[in-house]
């Protein structure tokens, strides 16, 4: 028994019965507490997006500029100068639609892993799931990906492609790309709480994920047979996914998507596994 | 069903030494990655079955280890406002923090029956890029309120911070007063059943430190049950109507305040308030004096050394060095560092000290140190001008606070010393300045 799985919440007794034992090593995801504590992630999430862009000149803003000048970098030196395939799609629409998903991603990584370390004083003084930190980190990103896609619809207006159905399965895909950075992040803030290194870790290895992501290249340039191995990314199944529905071309990525699919339930399982190991000794050693 | 609502039984709380301090490096990390996948998973030692000493301080081989809390059991019935004393460094945060969720015991465990609150430190979770409103929303949300609460009670936490006028104004432009104090206003309207609270009403000016003294009271009347850490004696003897006393991570005392108070500070009296040495070698001294013993108690009868009360010095030395003019003077410091008075004994009048034991007892009267923390220096002179041997800051004590002077109120006084004026007071209908038409 341990106290993330086994606080007994008697909603009808109006009390709330708590056992405190040691780590069992047991995986204790307590769902039923998560839920009570909704509105405090609600609560961080608040936080984070008035805190965000405070004495910034140009605020939300950047939430554009930031995938639009990517995009336009993107176009000039690998679509112009490079001339990489874009399965036929205007250079500014291949490129936005894969980063629309991958800087939301990369942000919210980013976040998610110094959740535990930016909340250190938080976190040693006050209980709550831990759980709830990176939650919101991986959430508040979604805020600049809604703006980023307000731009990306003027952009399908200005290039006259309409995307059609595929469209309303965006919102899986969005989520698949949530679960992989909560899956992520989770093991990552956990790590950082711990190893330092983690922090300077995180970006490179944001870096080398987006060259083994198809961001800057379609993912046809792999090889059929390894597309599978290829998958074992779950970034490469979203993106692909992402552009797909998004711009109503090609094929649906079947295969890919299949494998992503599989491997972020997989990451997310042992992330979550492992970060409620770390959870109720976190305090002490963060 | 019984009305125990904090029941702990053997809590123990083992860290490696060092754990705190020193951030582990990639490179433990990658000397460990090859057992890591096995480990990761597996449960940790020691398991509840084991006691804490059959750990050891070396368990596991390479990591010293240390014992902050040791087979602590604690039931507190519904209702008790509980006050835990002792030593820095007794385990009574760490107890606080196990039973408050934010760190999991190594062995033992404790059920909590009820909604519980922590308050271990002012302002946690406050934001300073967010203003006064965004912060108590924040800060409630994270202590444990509701939105609806905190909406409920938002006046009444503006009106108790007595800061209505900057609340739509960023903390980080608040001064520290008016940051605790919309901190402290925050916890004060947490309404948990139970109670966690550490040390936190050290801070603040003094009215409000008063305010804060007055909501606890007013929560523990309430019918709340309260676990309250607190190096302030006079507030633990006004709010709690039980006393636990922890020493080295072990509890060693547990029922009436009073009685665990004077333990605790008996106690603590043997380490700082009085020093003894029995063994000539290891006694502070040189050839012209040797000092054995030096102690600061409290009057007879009394338990502590209060405002009211005053104090004894009591120093014990041999005489090694015949026939000179000798005299033994006290400096009494305050925690800054100011001497707030010296004074010192002539032995002899004349040339003609004698060799052999002389005890000098010196008494600090009442209602001259004001609360706080003191430290003594001793200094042995020769014709009242040579220094012969002189020991700094050998013993210290403890003046604790009473409510002397202001009715009821426990606030510590402004001011190095703490007087007790006689004042006269005469009285007439007609201004001496304004004419009555």
């Amino acid at each position: 028994m341990s106290f993330t799985a086994n606080a007994i919440w008697r909603r009808d007794a109006l009390a709330i019965d708590t056992t405190i034992t040691p780590p069992s090593g047991w995986v204790d995801l307590n769902l039923r507490e998560l839920w009570d504590y909704r509105e405090l992630l609600y609560f961080f999430v608040w936080r984070d997006l008035k805190v965000r862009y405070k004495q910034t000149a140009i605020g939300a803003v950047w939430a554009i500029l930031q995938p639009f000048l990517t995009m336009v970098v993107f176009s000039l030196f690998f679509g112009r100068l490079a001339h990489m395939p874009s399965n036929g799609l205007p250079y500014p629409i291949f490129y936005y639609s894969a980063l629309l998903p991958w800087i939301y991603f990369a942000g919210a990584l980013q976040n998610a892993t110094n959740t535990m370390v930016e909340h250190q004083r938080m976190i040693t003084k006050v209980y709550f799931p831990r759980l709830l930190l990176p939650m919101a980190a991986v959430t508040t990103g979604l805020v600049d990906f809604a703006i980023g896609f307000v731009v990306f619809f003027g952009m399908l207006l200005f290039y006259g492609i309409s995307p059609g159905v595929p469209i309303l399965l965006l919102p899986f895909f969005l989520l698949l790309a949530v679960l992989t950075a909560l899956g992520v992040g989770l093991w990552l803030s956990a790590l950082n709480a711990i190893y330092r290194d983690v922090r300077y870790v995180a970006p490179f290895l944001i870096q080398f994920w987006m060259f083994a992501s198809p961001v800057a290249y379609p993912s046809t340039l792999v090889p059929e047979r390894w597309r599978w191995l290829y998958g074992l990314n779950p970034m490469a199944g979203v993106i692909e996914s992402f552009r797909w529905c998004l711009t109503g071309r090609g094929q649906p990525p079947n295969l890919l998507l299949a494998a992503s699919t599989g491997m972020v339930l997989v990451i997310l399982m042992g992330g979550v596994a492992y970060f409620q190991r770390m959870e109720g000794t976190i305090a002490d050693v963060v | 069903m019984s009305d125990i609502v904090i029941g702990a039984e053997n809590l123990g709380k083992r860290y490696r030494i060092g754990e705190r301090e020193r951030c582990v490096t990639l490179r433990d990390l990658l000397a460990r990655a090859a057992s890591a996948p096995a480990r990761l998973f597996a449960p940790r030692k020691p398991s509840s079955s084991e006691g804490w000493r059959a750990t050891g301080n070396r368990a596991n081989g390479n990591h010293p280890h240390f014992w902050a809390l040791k087979e602590v059991s604690l039931d507190i019935r519904q209702g008790e406002v509980v006050g835990l004393v002792g030593r820095n460094g007794a385990g009574k945060t760490t107890l606080l923090k196990i039973l408050s969720r934010i760190t999991r015991p190594t062995i033992g465990r404790a059920h909590i029956h009820g909604r519980v609150g922590s308050l271990l430190e002012v302002g946690t979770g406050f934001h300073h890029e967010l203003t006064g409103r965004e912060n108590t929303f924040l800060s409630g949300a994270i202590l444990g309120m509701s939105k609806a609460e905190i909406k409920r009670k938002f006046d009444e936490i503006v009106a108790f911070a007595e800061l209505d006028k900057f609340i739509d104004t960023p903390v980080k432009h608040y001064s520290s007063g008016m940051y605790i104090r919309l901190a402290f206003a925050v916890a004060a309207h947490l309404e948990p059943e139970i109670l966690f609270v550490d040390e936190v009403l050290a801070v603040g000016d003094a009215s409000f430190q008063k305010k804060c003294l007055g909501k606890m009271g007013q929560v523990s009347r309430e019918g709340r049950t309260i676990l309250f850490v607190s190096h302030n004696m006079a507030a633990i003897k006004t709010l709690c109507s039980r006393a636990v006393l922890m020493r080295d991570g072990a509890v060693t005392a547990s029922g009436a305040v009073a009685d665990v108070v004077d333990n605790y500070l008996l106690g603590t009296a043997s380490g700082a308030h009085a020093r003894e040495w029995r063994d000539p070698t290891a006694a502070p001294g040189n050839q012209n004096v040797l000092i054995s013993y030096i102690r600061v108690i409290p009057p007879e009868g009394e338990p502590v050394i209060t405002i009211d009360t005053g104090a004894w010095i009591e120093i014990g030395f041999d005489n090694l060095r015949k026939n000179i003019n000798l005299d033994c003077t006290v400096y009494v410091m305050n925690s800054e560092g100011v001497i707030i008075f010296a004074s010192g004994h002539r032995i002899s009048s004349d040339s003609d000290s004698r060799c052999g034991f002389h005890d000098v007892t010196g008494r600090i009267p009442g209602h001259l140190l004001n609360a706080g923390r003191y430290s003594v220096d001793v200094v042995f002179g020769k014709d009242q001008r040579w220094v012969l041997f002189r020991i700094d800051s050998v013993v210290s004590f403890e003046v604790e606070n009473t409510a002397t002077g202001r009715g009821s109120n426990m606030s510590v006084f402004p001011g190095v010393i703490r007087p007790l004026l006689s004042w006269r007071h005469s009285f007439k209908e007609e201004s001496s300045l304004v004419k009555q038409p």
